[in-house]
């Protein structure tokens, strides 16, 4: 019986274990979270306002298709390996919390993995991003929706993108004061990307009508074309300066005004999850803009045996990662594209898709941005590395920069600022790297004694 | 006298320093950049402790000299935005475990006659030197002049300098020579010809391809070594701890999985532990196999490491020759083309002799290191690897 190894329990890894058990395989799902639904369906047992969460039956039914078929699924399980082998796949993880006396190690050797790490989100520095109180739109939202909790009396949401829309909702459910959401794109950025075409999005307007109906019950504002270009405080925040912003996301000079706020949440975007996925030696197609792993109609990556679901393969929202999830699960598995029970998910997913490309059009980072970030900005929080220092070293090799700078060396290893950090060095000059920040062997905490009991039990040590 | 130096890692850089200052018109070229490859891939030790008697000590024992004047120098004259070189002559101590005792005493033995000071630990010392210590450590030898520069910036800190001084920096792939067969005149890149009167091959690990592209035949490969990084922590390492099971690593020539340990701390707060020795190619997937075998040793020297988290790892390829000595001189078949490279896992340390090398037989520079025993003319480059 083939065995599947499903990376990620966000929808992509959740639909995907469904398609390899409907195809007749054996699952193991291994996710770093203390419960499945990844960062769409992420919840708290009782801590969890219903009206936050949307799909909820669909999640149900993937969990109930995993309860009830050959499937082992590890939660709390950060895989910090991923090789490629002779054999298929292998991957190990240690489950147990960081602090935990013992924690118990899994090993799982496949005959194909499905890769659906997901993503996280992106907030691009902002002078005085690194005082208290400034969170990023997840951190945010993750709050509101795990544990009940607002980040602030009266929070500023800004950045690009309809997911600022849930991020206010939930703030707004638990209780927060939206002074408003700022979005970046300006009205015609929007237009272009939504407008035409209207048909394709048939679900998604629903979803956005009812956002913007829950902004206008909580009298939220919405503004495009605008920004937070500086954070306000000594100890903490006290505001922001908001500025209207053109096209390519430059402030317009003359349009600054300061905000009274206690808190702010800053999502510019999302940012693939790709170090397992480069682990395996897939290959990425994009580039600092947006890097993403290359798969064809089927959802194989470069690699033999190795798939890839979800925002790993393109920003696209939870339905494409549903949809890829059964496509890339159900082929792992060993069945056929052409087959039956695929046709929905192949629908969806090229529905999916064009929303994608929507999104990329309407919200999508532009370059400007950069011109609200100072010199003394620091742009890598870990090392307290500013926009000079890196600007200064653009000329070398970006191994060279970082080792010169510190940039990305920190305890994220560059996951908060590597985007940034390469947007500021191709902006300063420096040459183009392929896979920039995103190679990280180790792609999760492992102590060095989990690493050595390798060598005891491995016999290739 | 035009120069064209292949390669911007620390040999690379250091040479064009040496040259320039002695008055070559130096261009220094290279696919990347300054410190895109092996010299941002390593560590930046600085040893004589693991240099058993013979010219390679010699050369050790020299550079070492140089490098704390150097370092001194390149640090003084940094220009703004510029790193820099973080040399540091924090000592090493050399550890045994039981039974290793009488092999680690006779090699430092061997190593005093040699000029190396190397000074025998009691319990007490070694326990007050490096308190964290496993206290299974059966012996201890502490090298005082054991130091270290950060490889990177050390290398971008070195080509800076070279450039303040006139050299010029091209970033372009080398893919063949200018001149005739039997005698160079330059360079052909990817962007255009670059004429020269010598061409220095540092290019690394690659510098058997490149001698190739150049017409000349030199046998460098390439041995994968990797190093784990963990997160930053109060520091507990106070001196570049070793286990002397590297005593013979170092020189073999076995292809299968090797790994001899070095523990230290980063002014950071990380703490650095490589490293392994692989003969594998170019291949780029160390996989987990090396960082266990890592691990497990380092464990073992410091047990508190078990649970310090692993923060990264990265890994690098060391340039070396069959008989695992650098190779530094005229290439016996092509006039006007030097050799600087196989400097296996001490480069770093080797550069600025290695510089002085260069110099020497590009420019006739006077020194007073023998040439004779890295020449590519010698024997042992024709064995087989
Ligand atoms: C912070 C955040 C909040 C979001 N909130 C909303 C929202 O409110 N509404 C909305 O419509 N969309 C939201 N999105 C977008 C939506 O979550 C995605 O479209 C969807 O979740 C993508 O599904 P996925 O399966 O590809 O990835 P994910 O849902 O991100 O799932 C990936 C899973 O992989 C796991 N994982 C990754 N690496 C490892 C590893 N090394 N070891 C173990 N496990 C690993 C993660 O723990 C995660 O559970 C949000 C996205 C983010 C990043
Ligand atoms: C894991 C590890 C640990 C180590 N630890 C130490 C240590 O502690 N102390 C120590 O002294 N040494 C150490 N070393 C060894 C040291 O790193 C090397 O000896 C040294 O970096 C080699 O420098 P290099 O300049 O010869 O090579 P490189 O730094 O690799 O430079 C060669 C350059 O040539 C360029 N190049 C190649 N081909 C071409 C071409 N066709 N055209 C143009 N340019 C080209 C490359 O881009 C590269 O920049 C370690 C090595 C490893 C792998």
């Amino acid at each position: 019986m083939t065995h599947v190894a499903i990376l990620g329990g966000g929808p992509a890894g959740l639909a995907a274990a469904q398609g390899a058990l409907a195809a007749g395989a054996r699952v193991s799902l291994l996710d770093e979270g203390d419960r499945l639904g990844g960062q769409f369906w992420r919840h708290h047992e009782r801590l969890t306002d219903p009206r936050l969460q949307h799909g909820w039956h669909r999640f149900e039914r993937l969990r109930d298709a995993l309860a009830r078929g050959d499937a082992r699924v590890h939660v709390g399980a950060s895989v910090w390996s991923a090789e490629a082998t002779d054999l298929g796949v292998r991957l190990r993880a240690v489950v147990g919390a960081a602090d935990a006396d013992a924690r118990t190690a899994v090993d799982v050797e496949a005959d194909a993995v499905v890769v659906a790490t997901g993503a996280h989100d992106l907030a691009l520095p902002v002078p005085g991003w690194t005082l208290p109180g400034v969170t990023t739109a997840g951190a945010a939202q993750a709050l509101a929706k795990r544990d009940g909790v607002a980040v602030g009396r009266r929070t500023v949401v800004s950045g690009a993108g309809p997911f600022l829309l849930p991020v206010a909702q939930s703030l707004a459910l638990v209780g927060s004061d939206v002074v408003g959401v700022l979005e970046a794109s300006r009205i015609t950025a929007l237009a272009a990307g939504w407008l035409p075409r209207p048909w394709e999005l048939a679900g998604k307007a629903g979803e956005f009508l009812q956002y913007a109906g829950g902004l206008a019950r909580h009298r939220i504002p919405y503004r495009t074309g605008s920004g937070v270009v500086r954070v306000l405080g000594d100890e903490r925040v006290e505001g922001v300066v908001v500025a209207a912003l053109d096209a390519d996301w430059h402030p317009i000079v003359g349009t600054e005004r300061e905000v009274a706020c206690d808190a702010v949440a800053l999502g510019h975007g999302f940012a693939p999850r790709l170090e397992a996925a480069l682990a395996l030696g897939c290959d990425l197609r994009g580039d600092h803009r947006g890097r993403f792993v290359v798969v064809d109609d089927a959802q194989r990556t470069t690699t033999a045996q190795v798939f890839a679901a979800g925002e790993v393969t393109g920003i696209a929202g939870a339905d494409a990662a549903l949809a890829e999830g059964a496509v890339a699960g159900f082929l792992a598995a060993g069945g056929a594209l052409g087959d039956p029970r695929l046709r929905g998910p192949v629908t969806a997913r090229r529905r999916a898709r064009a929303f994608a490309r929507r999104l990329e059009r309407a919200h999508g980072i532009r370059p400007g941005w950069t011109a609200w970030v100072d010199d003394a900005t620091i742009v890598c929080r870990c090392e307290a590395v500013t926009r000079r220092a890196i600007a200064e070293r653009a000329d070398v090799p970006l191994r060279a920069m970082r080792l010169a700078t510190r940039a990305g060396l920190g305890p994220c290893q560059g996951r908060t600022c590597g985007r940034a950090v390469e947007a500021i060095v191709a902006e300063a000059g420096g040459a183009p790297a392929s896979v920039g920040f995103d190679r990280r062997p180790v792609l999760a905490p492992v102590r060095i004694g989990e690493v050595a009991a390798l060598a005891a039990t491995d016999p290739a040590t | 006298m035009r120069v064209v130096v292949i390669g911007a890692g620390i040999i690379g850089a250091a040479c064009a320093l040496a040259l320039v200052e002695r008055g070559a018109e130096v261009v220094v070229v290279d696919r990347l950049g300054v410190a895109g490859e092996t010299s941002s891939r390593c560590e930046g030790n600085l040893l004589v402790s693991d240099k058993a008697p013979g010219p390679e000590a010699a050369l050790a024992i020299a550079s070492n000299a140089m490098w704390r004047t150097l370092a001194g120098r390149l640090d003084a004259d940094r220009r703004d935005g510029q790193p820099a070189t973080e040399f540091e002559a924090k000592g090493g101590i050399v550890v045994a475990f039981p039974g290793g005792e009488a092999a680690l005493e006779r090699f430092a033995a061997a190593q005093r006659a040699t000029g190396i000071r190397a000074e025998t630990l009691d319990a007490a010392a070694l326990a007050s030197a490096e308190p964290h210590l496993s206290p299974e450590v059966a012996h201890a030898v502490r090298y005082p002049d054991d130091a270290q520069v950060q490889p990177s910036n050390a290398t971008q800190a070195l080509l800076a300098a070279a450039m303040r001084h006139g050299a010029r920096l091209v970033v372009a792939e080398v893919t063949g020579p200018i001149g005739g067969p039997g005698r160079i005149a330059g360079v052909r890149t990817a962007t255009g010809a670059i004429p020269a009167d010598v061409v220095v091959n540092c290019a690394g690990p690659w510098s058997a391809e490149v001698a190739s592209r150049l017409g000349a035949r030199l046998d460098i490969r390439p041995r994968r070594g990797v190093i784990l990084v963990t997160t930053p922590m109060p520091q507990r390492v106070f001196h570049k701890v070793y286990d002397s099971d590297y005593v013979g690593a170092v020189g073999s020539g076995d292809a299968a999985l090797q790994t001899s340990i070095v523990v230290e701390s980063t002014p950071g707060g990380t703490v650095l532990i490589g490293s392994s020795r692989e003969r594998v190619g170019f291949d780029d997937r160390p996989g987990v196999a090396p960082a266990g075998a890592i691990a497990a040793k380092a464990v073992r020297l410091f047990p508190f490491l078990e649970r310090t988290i692993l923060l990264r790892s990265y890994f690098g390829f060391r340039p070396y020759a069959p008989d695992h000595l650098p190779v530094i001189g005229p290439d016996p078949e092509i006039a006007g083309l030097v050799h600087a490279t196989g400097h296996e896992g001490a480069g770093i340390g080797l550069a600025p002799a290695t510089a002085e090398l260069v110099a020497h037989a590009v420019l006739d520079a006077p020194t007073d290191l023998d040439p004779t025993p890295f020449l590519p003319t010698r024997d042992g480059l024709r064995e087989t690897a």
